[in-house]
């Protein structure tokens, strides 16, 4: 099994097409970076205006830590379409170039290989995401500094102290995983019920979209659906950093607001990464190679 | 010992039959041809062998297991090509073979790709990436996958599609190198007949998915006997000579000219009275025989 997720994942970084996501989510880090970093006065004072008059932020508002919390609020959204390039396209691109019938008439099972597969297409997702935290992150901290965490929420502001906020990130970033993940073995299915790429990665963006639009609506009859929807759930990282607060309305160190809410978030979409992977298995199985 | 012992298997696709009710078996060291038209079933028997396909109806025993149950074990000592030679265009041929070698149980020697290389003439373009191969060097390296980890069978579905005239030649000699040098079973698959009978030991035609005809192919082939077409500038004439002489019994009735299955020794008799007779040759040409014979089998059928 080892040997085939090393086969899978050389087949993967030995493509350019791996790389357009890695470029893309550069490109578009460094360029926002670079803008707050010539304009980010203006931009952190537009951010103040609404509570300039009743509060006084003593500090670097706009540090690395808050550009990355701006970084993943714009880009998590869009990376499951980047992830969905390569996902969609690891069974249904084999199928589509012919070969396959090459790893299906080798003596490893058709189980064996889907799941390879997948495990080497989680593998660039979680690379990818790690490279997008080395950028939002780490980058970050390093061109803009660190300090306290100042966010705007709709309706209530959250200050984190700034020895209080590494871990959230961290927790943030394997929430997203969970989250990234779940587009992945979306786009798995997707990718064995077809013999070209293109269906499947529509199809993966397609759901995706569909799925956060009835996500967002607050419709009766979708708010039934919405808690098993993984749409509902992806964005959940945001509630590593609500925190809790005392008596006195302070913050209190270490916590987060709402523990159980990220571990059924978790739940939900470890539930869908099974049954994605578990469909593809018994679609595979039952397929007749003709390609 | 059966090699390959398929039985009654047959396949659907919807309304349509691909393969129907055929059975057979290759006995090992034999070079198996397995004929057919383009459609009439060759590569969807080669995928049920390979399990890539599953059978409607039937069952099929390679080394005397089925494939069914014992998938993994059977297809370690079997190295296949099939249909065209699709490969992976950002890969290079040597990296290739060190993919699929890795997929083997046994630990496959670096000196073996080299070899592996060497044999189907790819040593000098080992590290070039496909994508800058010709049809003809993906499918040697096509073959080249199929034989790196040393297989007892070897099954190749049209091996020489898209070979020049040396390819051709050069496959046809690894053919007969591994089934007699090398004691290997291989069912080679074509449409090109004259490539299967220049190899194959045992032949069997299908067509429309069913069982032609099987045998051994100098049984099928009857080398006493010639198939020829005369050319010349009056038919008409020429046939009259024919029926008039004692070569009547040779003819074949066909539309598309004067042809005539006579014993060997026969044919110089055959033109030396012609010419006595006046008619104008332009030539005696000895037909393809197994080509001939398909055709009349597949035309009848």
């Amino acid at each position: 099994m080892w040997s085939l997720i090393q086969i899978e994942l050389y087949k993967i970084f030995r493509r350019p097409r791996t790389y357009i996501a890695f470029g893309a989510i550069a490109a578009l880090i460094v360029v926002i970076q670079l803008g707050l970093k010539i304009d980010g006065d203006t931009y952190a004072a537009f951010l103040m205006k609404d509570i300039n008059d009743t509060l006084t932020v003593d500090g670097k508002v706009l540090n690395g830590y808050l550009i990355c919390y701006i970084l993943l609020q714009l880009l998590l959204v869009h990376v499951p379409l980047l992830v969905a390039l390569i996902a969609a396209d690891m069974i249904s691109g084999e199928a589509n170039l012919g070969t396959l019938r090459l790893l299906f008439s080798t003596p490893f099972s058709r189980t064996q290989w889907v799941l390879a597969k997948f495990i080497a297409a989680s593998v660039y997702t979680i690379l990818l995401l790690i490279w997008l935290a080395f950028l939002a992150l780490f980058v970050s901290m390093w061109v803009f500094g660190t300090d306290d965490l100042f966010l705007m929420k709709s309706n209530y502001v959250v200050l984190i102290e700034q020895n209080d906020v590494l871990w959230r990130y961290v927790g943030a970033f394997v929430f997203a995983s969970f989250s990234l993940l779940t587009v992945t073995s979306l786009g798995f299915l997707m990718s064995s019920m077809a013999n070209n790429s293109i269906g499947p990665i529509v199809g993966t963006m397609s759901a995706i979209v569909f799925f956060t639009i009835l996500s967002t609506l607050n419709i009766p009859l979708f708010t039934v659906i919405k808690p098993y929807l993984f749409t509902t759930h992806m964005n959940n990282w945001k509630e590593f950093f609500d925190i809790q607060v005392n008596d006195s309305n302070e913050a209190i160190h270490g916590s987060v607001l709402n523990i159980p809410k990220i571990k059924n978030s978790l739940i939900v979409l470890t539930l869908h990464i099974i049954l994605f992977v578990s469909a593809s298995i018994i679609i595979i199985k039952k397929k007749d190679i003709l390609s | 010992m059966s090699v390959i012992k398929v039985q009654h298997i047959s396949k659907h696709f919807g309304s349509l039959k691909a393969v129907d009710d055929l059975s057979f078996e290759v006995q090992a060291g034999q070079v198996f041809g397995f004929l057919g038209q383009n459609g009439s079933g060759k590569s969807t028997t080669i995928r049920m062998l390979l399990s890539l396909i599953h059978p409607s109806s039937g069952s099929i025993e390679i080394f005397g297991q089925s494939i069914e149950k014992n998938r993994a074990a059977i297809l370690e000592q079997v190295g296949a090509i099939i249909e065209r030679p699709d490969l992976y265009p950002y890969l290079s041929a040597k990296e290739h073979l060190h993919l699929f070698a890795k997929v083997r149980r046994q630990k496959i020697p670096i000196t073996a790709i080299e070899e592996t290389l060497e044999k189907v003439g790819l040593a000098n373009r080992a590290n070039d990436k496909v994508q800058t191969f010709s049809l003809g060097m993906k499918q040697r390296l096509g073959i080249a996958i199929a034989l790196v980890h040393n297989p007892s069978l070897i099954i190749l579905d049209e091996p020489t599609n898209g070979l020049d005239p040396q390819g051709i030649a050069d496959i046809r000699e690894l053919i007969k190198k591994l089934a007699i040098e090398e004691g290997k079973t291989v069912f080679v698959s074509s449409h090109l007949l004259s490539e299967i009978e220049q190899v194959a030991n045992q032949i069997l035609i299908i067509h429309h998915g069913k069982k032609m005809v099987e045998g051994v192919t100098k049984e099928l082939l009857d080398p006493q006997k010639r198939i020829v077409q005369i050319k010349t500038m009056n038919d008409a004439g020429t046939l009259q000579v024919i029926v008039a002489g004692s070569f009547s019994n040779y003819l074949l009735p066909r539309k598309e000219g004067i042809f005539l299955k006579i014993p060997t020794y026969e044919i110089p008799l055959l033109n030396e009275s012609l010419i006595k007779a006046g008619v104008s040759l332009l030539g005696i040409e000895t037909k393809n025989s197994l080509e001939d014979y398909f055709l009349q089998i597949t035309s009848n059928a």
